[in-house]
Formats: C-alpha cells, structure tokens, sequence
C-alpha cells in the first residue's frame, strides 16, 4: 500500500507498468455534482489486483455513483480515475475499452430480455471481442456451469427465477473476462432463498482472486470474503478498514449509528 | 391389488356413476344465449334491436349482391337487364379491371410487368417479415427495387444497374472512411455516389439503345391501384429506417442534430398530408433550376415519406422510452459502442413495443396513397372519380365501384394487420 500514488516522474514506462501490475484501480480526489447537488466528495481509493472491497453506507450517501463512476456510466468532474492503468477520460474509445475490461451486476439484472441466456452472454464477447462464435458459446457455457445453470441456456431470462437471472448476470460480466467486477447490491432484489445462491457465486468468484467492489448490505458476505470494508455517508468515504476491525470497531460515530441500526434487527 | 383393497376398505366403489347432464337451461347454445344475449331484459331488448337492423340490411345488400350484373358494357344495359328489379351493376368492376388496377394509359400489352413486379414482391418481402427463412435470400430483397423498377418503367436497364452500381460506390467509400469517423464516411459515401450517379446520367443518355428491351412507360402513364401500391410499398419501406433515424436523433446528446430531428418531426405532423401533397405537385418546380424534370412520383414518394417518417419516429420514440434505462446500462457496461448497443440491443425491443403503432401508421399511409387523386394522379380513387364515372357508359355507379376500391384495400390492410398479430406473438419472449 506503501506505493499506491502513481510516480509522476519522467520515467513514466516502468512506473506505469509497476503500478498496473498491483494497482486495479486509482482515484485520486474525485468530484461529482448533479446539477448543483455535491454527490461525491474528494473520493480518494486505491484498490490492489485481486482486493475485495465492500462499499456499505445509509441511502442516498453515493455508493452507486461511486462505483458507476468507475466505468464511466457517470461521468465525474473532477478527479483522476485509473482503471487497469488507463486514465478514464471523455474519449468514446477508452470508455469502451475500460468498460470491455470491467464487467458489472446491478440491482435489477438487466438482461436483455429479448435474447436467450446463452445470447445474453454470447453478445459481447462476439461483438466487442470479436471471439469466433462457437468459441463464445463455449466460454458461455463455461461460466454457465460455473454459476450452476447451464440447463437454461436456452430459455429466455422471463422464464427463470431472480436468483437465477442474477447469476446468469453474473455470467455474462464473466465471459468478457473481466479482470475487476463492479456489483451494485446484487441481492438487495431477491428473496432471501435466492440470496444465498447468488452470494454462494459470489463468494466463489472471490476465492478465485477476482477483483471485486461490491455495494451490498450482506454484512455476513464482509466479514467472510471482503479484505476492506469502505463506509460511505453523504458523498464522503467516512471510514475504511479490515472486517474484524471494522465491525467490531468502528471508529467514527455515523459507522457506529449505522452498524448499531443494520445489525439491530 | 383390489382385492387387497376391498379388505382393508370398508367401502369401495367399483364402478363409476353415469354421469347427468346438466339441466337444459345450463348447457350448450340455450346457456350461451341466456348467458350472453338475454342477461337481463335490457340486455334482451338490445339484442332484439340489433338483431332487426341486421336483418333490415341484409334483406337488402344479399339481394342486391347476389342478383348483381357482371357482363354488361353500360349502366343503361344493366338496367334493362334488371328490369327494375334490385341488383347490383358489377359489370363495371368486370369491364373496366384493368383501368382499376393499372390506370387509362399504362399500354395494355405490358400489364404482365407490373403483375411480375407484385409477384416478385412477395418474394422480396418474405425473408424481411419471416426472418427464419435462410438469410441469403435477403440478396433477392436487396436487387427487387432495381428489379421492380425496370419492370414497370422499363427503359434502358442502364438506369437501375448504375443506381445499384452507385449505391454500391457510396457503400465502399462509407465503409473505407468509417473507421476514421462516422461523419466523414457518411458524407464521403453520400458524395461519391452522388457523383457517381451525376456521371453516369451521361453515360446513360449516350449508350441508351434507341429500342430497349422493356418498352419505356412514362411515369404519367402509371395509375390505378397500381400507383396506390407503388407509392405504399415504397414509401412504408423508406419511411421506416428513416424514421428510426429521426427518432434516434431526437435523444441525441448532440444539440444540432436534436434539434433537426425535433423541428422536422414537429414541422411535418404539424401541416396536412394534402398540404404536403400540393407543394410536390406545384411549389417544388419553383424551387428547381428551369428544365429540370423533376418525376412528379418521386416528388410524391418524398413528401408521403417525410410525412409518414416523422410519425413513425414518434411511434419508435415511445418504444424506446418504454425500455427500462438499465438496458441502455447494461449494454454500455459491456462495452458495446453506440450502434451496437442500438442495433442489438436497444432498437429490437423498442420496434417490438411500436410494431402496433408502426402498423398504424402503414396502414394510414396506404390508405392516404389515395390522396393523390386531389393532384390529378389517377391512382384507384382517381381513376374511378375521373374517367370511370365521367364516362357516358358509367355514368352513376357509385356503390359498386367504391365498394370495389373499399374491398382492394381491406384485403392489402387486413393483410398486414394480420402479419403484426402474428409478428407479436413471434417476437413474446419476456414471458411477462
Ligand atoms: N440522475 C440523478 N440526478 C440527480 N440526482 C441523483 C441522480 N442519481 C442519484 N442522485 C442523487 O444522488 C445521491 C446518491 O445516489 P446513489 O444512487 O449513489 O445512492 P446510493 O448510496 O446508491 O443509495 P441506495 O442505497 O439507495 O442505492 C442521492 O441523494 C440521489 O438522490
Ligand atoms: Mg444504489
């Protein structure tokens, strides 16, 4: 953690090379406004290949934000993000590239409803990667299995249960071979059967040293697979630290509010 | 496996029991009519009424039709075949066909090309509208306008091949420049083709044979239901993407481009078709270096086009407001770029939600096809109002010739009403 600043030296090459090697992604004093509303304020994170960081904090405090901000589905003011070691800028191109690089679950799924479970993950691959289609449909097929449904690539995402649509979400961010995954509370829309399921995936894809930001109030899901759990409140990071650390000892008053309100019931 | 049964039960039932009918007041057709007709004894007078009224119209349209006259030359004959008995003077529809379907002055020896051009079109259609058929015969849909063309205008074959040739050129220009930026490869191969085809007018008029395969027809000389399908079929085809365009370029994040699509859209719904339809026939010659001839078709297909692409745009608008914002997300976040985002992801739903009011607007615009007889075209209703009932012979025959047109375009409206509802029910997936 000792180098997490990018050098701004002249000898940019190794330097850059050193940082994309640990470093997933930088932001350094990020700003963002809606309109006249301060959203996010002076975001600094850094967060190492292979790192779980789960982001918790009351509603409306800018978690989402924060994590869209990273692949650019908001675009933020002010500030530095580095994403695999490309600066995200306004350019089309590099938004793409980072994106095709950064795979992503929401809330709500948002499969496409019109295509089949295996289109759904055959789609990209084969249109931004330009993979052969076969060869797609195998890696499809992989992560599939992998997230244990391979028996519904052919059915439409109507047709299956939330959990199942949230794996098979899962599934797709996995065949564009992601090296970081954004999650924005990915179970905060199923039933609490279903969660156990999608978790169970996720704590997978943890153990396999997957870099992971995950907004989630699965405090259960911190303490098992995060290696930092981030609390934000009112656009600001108020507190980061170790699980154990964290739960057991939080140091500032709001952490302590928050916790004592999500963990009373 | 009954015995054992019979021992360890006190009672078992060993046959089942007839079953009853329901009493007669509760099945078959005396249930439906009570049911439905005679509910209550409003319900009951209501049915009584309407049922009168039918009975009133068909005792009189079955006669009329069936005692009606098929193979007269006049309406005066036809009266003295009826001899004052009811009956219909279809005679008219039989005698005067082909100027209904074709127009007066479409020379009679080529009504085959035409009559090709609408088989062919079916074939051209099919693999669009049934898209599990193999996509190679895309290729076919592809060459029809060409094809279509040269078989109801006839000419030089010239005039098609270097309209392909030219759409062509403006393809590999666009697809040379692309990569580059959009805009460049857009205008490059607008202008190459356009150029193309500027240059190829003179190699045209100087290679043309004097007696060419197809005999040429003027465009003056199309009519009839004819015209009402050419200016249909094309104009609901290009009315189409371009109102896809129109619609995309209404979200657009650039202002210019919003802002074009907005004005057009709202300066076009905002002025009557016939409007529209009078400046084709006359203003637009003022605006046109003098000796220019401007085909009037053409001048009608743009402004039916406009017209019709700025509701369709509407239609596809609310389509693609209807789409939940995390579809446009998640294709973003899988980094799929704007056109791919729009052409598999977004639009195919969106068109899938506007197919009702899409098929709304085409049917609309059939029908307004007929519109053009008010600038002295003489499409079915032209024809029929001109020289049909000016004619000594036909002077008066309302009914049978309007029901004539009525019928000719229900089959082609219901038709593709029809095509929509199964279209619907083909594209269900979300299983909601
Ligand atoms: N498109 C927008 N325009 C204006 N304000 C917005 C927009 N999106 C979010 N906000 C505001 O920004 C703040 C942060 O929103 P955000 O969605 O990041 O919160 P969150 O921490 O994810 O909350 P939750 O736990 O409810 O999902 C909220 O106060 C919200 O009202
Ligand atoms: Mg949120």
């Amino acid at each position: 953690m000792a180098e997490t600043q990018p050098s701004m030296d002249t000898n940019v090459d190794t330097s850059q090379m050193q940082v994309s090697d640990e470093v997933a992604i930088t932001i350094e004093g990020m700003n963002k406004w809606y309109g006249a509303f301060h959203v996010l304020r002076d975001i600094n994170l850094t967060v190492n290949r292979g790192e779980r960081i789960v982001i918790c904090g009351p509603s409306g405090s800018g978690k989402s934000t924060l994590i869209r901000c990273i692949n650019a589905l908001e675009e933020h003011q002010q500030g530095k993000i580095t994403v695999d070691g490309t600066l995200l800028s306004s350019d089309l191109k590099n938004i793409d590239k980072i994106r095709s690089e950064v795979g992503m679950c929401f809330q709500h799924f948002n499969l496409f409803p019109h295509l089949t479970i295996l289109e759904n993950c055959t789609l990209a691959p084969i249109w931004v990667r330009k993979t052969p289609k076969k060869e797609a449909e195998e890696t499809a097929m992989h992560f599939l299995e992998k997230v244990k449904i391979p028996d519904q690539a052919n059915k439409y995402p109507g047709q299956l249960s939330g959990g199942q649509q949230q794996r098979v979400a899962i599934a797709r961010s996995l065949c564009m071979r992601p090296r970081i995954m954004l999650f924005d509370e990915p179970t905060s829309a199923l039933d609490p059967e279903m969660i156990k399921e999608v978790l169970d995936t996720m704590i997978e894809l943890a153990e396999e040293g997957m870099t992971m930001l995950c907004v989630t109030h699965e405090m259960g899901f911190a303490r098992q697979v995060a290696n930092r759990v981030i609390f934000m409140d009112q656009g600001q990071i108020v507190e980061q630290n170790e699980p154990e650390e964290f739960f057991n000892n939080p140091k500032s008053e709001r952490t302590q509010l928050f916790l004592s309100q999500i963990l009373g019931h | 496996m009954s015995d054992t049964h019979a021992h360890s039960v006190a009672f078992v039932r060993t046959e089942t029991l007839p079953q009853l009918p329901p009493p007669v007041g509760e099945r078959g057709a005396v249930k439906w009519m009570r049911e439905n007709l005679f509910s209550t004894i409003p319900n009951g007078i209501l049915t009584l009424v309407a049922l009168y009224v039918i009975y009133r119209f068909a005792a009189f349209a079955l006669p009329w039709i069936a005692n009606g006259i098929w193979n007269t030359d006049s309406l005066a004959e036809c009266r003295e075949v009826l001899d004052g008995t009811t009956g219909a003077c279809f005679s008219v529809i039989s005698e005067r066909w082909n100027q209904l379907l074709f127009g007066f002055s479409y020379p009679s020896e080529l009504y085959w090309r035409p009559a090709l051009a609408f088989v062919l079109l079916f074939f051209a259609a099919a693999p669009v509208m049934f898209f599990d058929l193999p996509r190679k015969l895309l290729i076919f849909t592809a060459l029809y306008p060409f094809i279509a063309f040269w078989l109801i205008w006839g000419g030089t074959i010239l005039t098609p091949l270097f309209a392909l040739v030219g759409i062509v050129v403006g393809y590999l220009v666009y697809s040379r420049y692309v990569r580059d930026s959009f805009a460049m490869g857009f205008f490059g191969g607008v202008l190459a083709a356009l150029i193309f085809w500027w240059l190829s007018g003179y190699v045209t008029a100087a290679l043309a044979p004097e007696e060419p395969f197809l005999e040429a027809v003027q465009s003056r000389d199309m009519g009839g239901f004819m015209l009402n399908m050419i200016l249909g079929v094309v104009c609901v085809s290009l009315s189409l993407p371009l109102g896809i365009v129109l619609a995309l370029g209404r979200q657009s994040s650039m202002p210019i481009i919003k802002w074009i699509c907005v004005i057009f859209i709202e300066f076009i719904r905002g002025v009557p078709l016939i409007t529209l339809l009078f400046v084709a026939n006359v203003v637009l010659a003022y605006f046109l270096p003098p000796g220019t001839t401007f085909d009037l078709i053409l001048r009608v297909i743009i402004m039916i086009t406009m017209f019709s692409s700025a509701y369709i745009a509407e239609v596809i608008r609310g389509g693609l407001a209807a789409l939940p914002k995390g579809q446009y997300e998640a294709a973003d976040s899988l980094g799929l770029d704007y056109a791919q985002a729009m052409r598999l992801i977004i639009l195919p739903q969106a068109l899938k939600i506007s197919i009702p009011g899409i098929v709304n607007v085409a049917v609309g615009l059939f029908k307004d096809t007929t519109l053009v007889s008010v600038i002295s075209m003489f499409d079915l209703v032209g024809m029929i109002r001109g020289p049909i009932l000016s004619s000594t012979d036909w002077n008066g025959v309302y009914w049978e010739l309007f029901m004539a047109a009525s019928v000719l375009f229900f089959v082609v409206c219901y038709g593709i009403s029809q095509y929509s509802q199964w279209l619907e029910r083909r594209l269900a997936t979300d299983h909601r």
